[in-house]
């Protein structure tokens, strides 16, 4: 697990890329990178898949990371926006020329529907299994939305641990997914 | 007046027929124009900055921009045409204003100016310029490099006059 995360982020770190790069603009990259390892870790938390937590420390730490990754997709697009204000302006208005921005920025804002739904569970009122599945229907927004978003980039992450990381993110959702039956919204006989 | 009479099937096949042939693009309107004007790229006047000095070379060179500029109709090449060029280099952000100058297109309607090399910023290796000069429409271009170790880029403008 450890490795996982921490294997993109090295390489990341040893990217040509950031010899030219300004630090805020180093920030604002690797706060993406960050976000990626984030998703990897939301529904291992989630669905308890980690060894070793309880499940209520697992809940706590889902909700930690999940500020997290808010605090992070706020860094990392605050970051670009100092960088080049026109090219940020360009991608949240959908009209920028790179393919990924739409598939980020469609990422954050589920990410933030998300987080909300998340913070308003007790509020909303809903039988738990039905806001279950509007918050885990999002969220497969937000990892689908941010894996083909990274994929796409030519940035400074190396390819072969973007491409894993990547795999694993997308492996744990669906293992979670599964896991949770998240689909069936039958009240429990 | 004989034989053009029009049952509703043989006017719903030629109608669609028509519409078809319509949708491929196989029918076009005769065009006037020959060579058709290039119209601005998306995110190409991004960091724009008015003005860039003509320049025998950007910063310490080593990374060539080229490309052509004709007239739209004719397809006449325009010489005398200043092209403005930015990008994010090994040597500045495209916001720099050292990662900023501008050329002048030969009798050919060629233009070649040297510059670092551009890297990969906001997710793809592209470069940026300009034709902005009044005589003719204003068209700002954002080229695309097959591949971030590329040691050249091109870009052609077809212009209209204003």
């Amino acid at each position: 697990m450890i490795l996982a995360v921490a294997v993109p982020i090295v390489a990341a770190a040893n990217s040509p890329l950031l010899a030219w790069r300004e630090p805020v603009y180093i920030v604002a990259g690797f706060a993406g990178v960050i976000s990626m390892c984030l998703l990897l870790m939301q529904p291992l938390l989630a669905a308890r898949l980690l060894p070793g937590l309880s499940p209520v420390t697992s809940r706590h730490w889902h909700r930690w990371c999940g500020l997290a990754l808010v605090a992070a997709i706020l860094i990392h697009v605050g970051g670009l926006w100092v960088t080049s204000p026109p090219d940020v302006i360009d991608a949240l208005l959908f009209v920028s020329p790179t393919p990924f921005s739409a598939w980020g920025v469609t990422a954050m804002w589920a990410a933030f529907g998300v987080a909300l739904l998340g913070f308003a569970r007790q509020r909303l009122g809903l039988r738990f299994r039905v806001w279950r599945l509007g918050h885990t229907s999002l969220a497969a927004v937000t990892i689908v939305g941010s894996v083909v978003h990274a994929l796409l980039i030519e940035g400074t992450m190396e390819i072969m641990t973007k491409w894993a990381l990547c795999a694993l993110v997308v492996l744990a959702s669906v293992r979670a997914l599964a896991k949770l039956r998240v689909w069936d919204v039958r009240r429990r006989a | 007046m004989t034989g053009v009479t029009f049952s509703r099937r043989s006017l719903i096949v030629t109608g669609a027929s028509a519409l078809a042939t319509g949708a491929t693009g196989l029918m076009v309107p005769a065009r006037a124009k020959g060579v058709a004007p290039t119209p601005s790229m998306r995110g190409g006047s991004n960091n724009y900055r008015p003005g860039a000095p003509i320049v025998d070379r950007i910063g310490g060179g080593g990374f060539w921009m080229t490309g052509t500029v004709r007239r739209a109709g004719d397809g006449a090449p325009l010489p005398g045409q200043r092209i403005q060029i930015w990008a994010h280099t090994t040597e500045g952000h495209e916001r720099d204003p050292q990662s900023h100058g501008a050329t002048l297109t030969d009798a050919n309607g060629e233009f070649r100016l040297e510059m670092p090399q551009i890297v990969p910023a906001f997710g793809q290796p592209h470069g940026h310029l300009a034709y902005d000069s009044g005589e003719f429409e204003t068209v700002f271009l954002r080229p695309i490099m097959a591949s971030s170790k590329d040691k050249t880029l091109a870009a052609h403008f077809v212009l209209q006059p204003a």
